[in-house]
């Protein structure tokens, strides 16, 4: 009874205030639309917690409440032990956001975008050119430090956004979808560069729906869906406690995959996925020891010819899809954000990706 | 993670090169938070006029129109331009042209308005620390001190063309003030627009609607001469009140009409701005304060 009647209203247990980051019961709704739906998220300080969900699950949503840019209809939230609605400045202190689209002045030079931002900060002139240089070093701009952010690629414009909302140092450190539109080269850039954040003791939430940018970065990962955390837990733990332990077998002779699914069921935990095009099969097994030496027998005994067989972890890939029912982000395609790093092309911009609020 | 917390905002940085460099807590006392408002403010507008001076090919190219409409209208039409009363038709075309670029200031705010909201500008400003009001004042301050630098290239440009303003100092510096206080009114106007808008292509869209009604008004023909019930709509015009105002007080000709909005110009020319602010300042604001609901 007490339990549900703090759940219901947004209590915060003593015991969670160590937490960075911190909500409870957060719900949104736009008109029809419910963003959130009774979310819970708890991030200890010092780690990365990753928020993953398919396009419209309320990872934008959670992350606008968090960062005191949204007021939630119900439930409370807090940021550095700060309240995010009726202390919003002391929450505005103590994060830093970097949402989808670089939010950075276009016509300043990168310098002039770091100077201006740290004296809205309230630092002193001296200090605001100080930090610029630092911050300027330190996420590799020092190159294009005096040009203006339109003619940056997509990379160097994340790393300025990046940047700037590291220009306090702030424990906290919102990431929306930091990668989305970036080639691979670009994404590892910007990885690299919260790897370093990382490294001096900021605690991050992530959002994303690239599974490959969690397993990278995230210590822990939520999986949100229609505005709630429907699964919580390490990478690992995910993989293991949801996915089961994959066996993949590859036959001489594609011919003989059905009659391979047949024999290998009795391991089977769920029914063996098949590749015909690869001469591949993919077996979700229950006893990751015994599995391998137990397919090998039972193929064998069939007279089935193995080309190759291995057992591996499932992907956060499967992991999703087994926890949602369907995939993440199907349908966008990763198109690199912009052409070469060349200052004096007038480069395009990946502004107009995705609408944004 | 070491930090140092220095009271008054200087670098006090750790040996890592991270450290926190400013108060973390918000101005406590009133006198505070005002200076706060104001250095933020500030930081702000000197943002607004980089970007101009970044850029002088915006700023050239809103003069632009006013001047050609300067030699448009001034020779190419003038000869067929009648002034009621008499009098040059040049003269009576300056004020008009003055009231026209304030006007077009309008699609300046909005423009730069919404640039800032679509970029995640604007809510980079709204999750930082800063005070809340900075960002408004510093526009103004910044389409003021822009609206003002104009209205000065306007003069000169007015007095190469044969106008003069024969009224004496204070009612040349009353005309002047007059057509800034119409400036600042439409900054209101402005950022509400701004704030409707979707895209930054859209203000362009935006130049085509305010057209029409800097031309619907006194300035380039009176309205007495026009078909009476669109020298009706020109009257009403809030840019007519300051336009004739402005040729009152610069002693210029085309005043006339009977209509007591023409025969109280001066009058109308304070009311309407405060009546335009009066409305568009508390729409901006709640338009504001919906971007977190």
């Amino acid at each position: 009874m007490r339990t549900a009647a703090a759940t219901l209203t947004g209590e915060i247990a003593a015991g969670e205030r160590e937490c960075a980051v911190l909500a409870r019961g957060l719900r949104k709704r736009y008109g029809e639309t419910t963003a959130l739906d009774g979310f819970d998220l708890a991030v200890p300080y010092g780690t990365v917690c990753g928020l993953l969900g398919p396009n419209g699950a309320g990872k934008s949503t959670a992350v606008r409440v968090l960062s005191t840019l949204l007021r939630p209809d119900g439930g409370r939230a807090e940021v550095g032990g700060f309240d995010v609605v009726t202390q919003a400045r002391q929450v505005r202190y103590r994060i830093g956001l970097t949402g989808q689209n670089p939010a950075v002045d276009d016509v300043l030079t990168g310098r002039g975008n770091l100077e201006m931002f740290g004296r809205l900060y309230h630092l002193g002139p001296r200090a605001a050119r100080r930090r610029a240089q630092e911050l300027l070093e330190q996420f590799n701009l020092t190159d294009v430090a005096d040009t203006p952010p339109r003619r940056y690629s997509g990379g160097m414009r994340r790393r300025l956004d990046l940047a700037v909302s590291f220009i306090m140092a702030p424990p906290v450190l919102f990431l929306d979808e930091p990668t989305t539109g970036l080639d691979p080269r670009h994404r590892l850039e910007v990885w690299n560069g919260v790897r370093d954040l990382v490294a001096q003791g900021t605690t991050v939430l992530l959002t994303t729906h690239y599974l490959d940018e969690v397993d990278q970065l995230a210590d822990d990962i939520s999986v949100i869906d229609r505005g709630r955390v429907i699964a919580r837990g390490t990478p690992d733990e995910l993989k293991s406690t949801l996915g089961g332990d994959q066996l993949d077998v590859v036959l001489d002779d594609p011919a003989e995959l059905g009659r391979a699914a047949e024999a290998l069921a009795v391991l089977a935990g769920a029914p063996p996925r098949v590749r015909p095009e690869a001469s591949r099969l993919t077996v979700p097994v229950r006893e990751r020891v015994t599995a391998l030496t137990e397919a090998l027998r039972v193929l064998e005994a069939a007279g089935i010819a193995v080309r190759d067989i291995g057992i591996r972890r499932p992907t956060l890939d499967e992991v999703f899809v087994r926890l949602t029912g369907h995939h993440p982000e199907s349908g966008e395609t990763d198109t690199p954000a912009d052409t070469a790093v060349d200052p004096a092309a007038g480069a395009g911009d990946e502004d107009e990706r995705e609408g944004g609020r | 993670m070491t930090r140092a917390h220095d009271p008054h905002g200087d670098l006090v940085s750790g040996g890592s090169g991270v450290g926190v460099l400013a108060p973390t807590r918000p101005p406590e006392t009133p006198l505070a938070r005002l200076r706060w408002a104001v250095v933020d403010g500030w930081t702000v507008t000197r943002r607004d006029l980089t970007h101009w001076i970044r850029s002088p090919e915006e700023v050239l190219g809103g003069l632009t129109f006013p001047v050609v409409s300067v030699l448009l209208f001034g020779y190419v039409l003038g000869s067929a331009m009648v002034v009621p009363g008499g009098g040059d038709y040049r003269e009576f075309l300056m004020p008009g042209l003055f009231g026209m670029t304030m006007v077009f200031g309008m699609v300046i705010t909005a423009s730069a308005v919404v640039t800032d909201t679509s970029r995640g500008v604007t809510d980079r400003f709204r999750s930082m620390p800063m005070a809340p009001s900075a960002v408004v004042a510093g526009r103004s301050v910044a389409d003021m001190i822009r609206a003002a630098l104009d209205l000065t290239a306007l003069l000169g440009c007015g007095l190469l063309v044969g106008w003069r303003a024969h009224g004496g100092v204070a009612a040349f510096l009353a005309a002047v003030g007059l057509l800034l206080l119409l400036r600042f009114a439409l900054i209101w106007v402005g950022i509400y627009v701004g704030l409707l808008l979707r895209t930054p292509e859209s203000a362009t869209t935006l130049m085509t609607l305010v057209l029409p009604f800097a031309m619907i008004a006194n300035t380039f023909v009176a309205p007495e001469l026009m078909p009476s019930w669109l020298g009706v709509v020109a009257e009403v015009n809030p840019m007519s009140a300051t336009v004739a105002a402005t040729r009152e007080l610069f002693g210029n000709p085309g005043l006339g009409g009977g209509s007591w909005l023409a025969r109280n110009a001066l009058l109308m020319a304070v009311v309407w701005p405060v009546a335009l602010v009066a409305v568009f300042f508390p729409l901006s604001v709640r338009r504001f304060r919906d971007m977190s609901r």
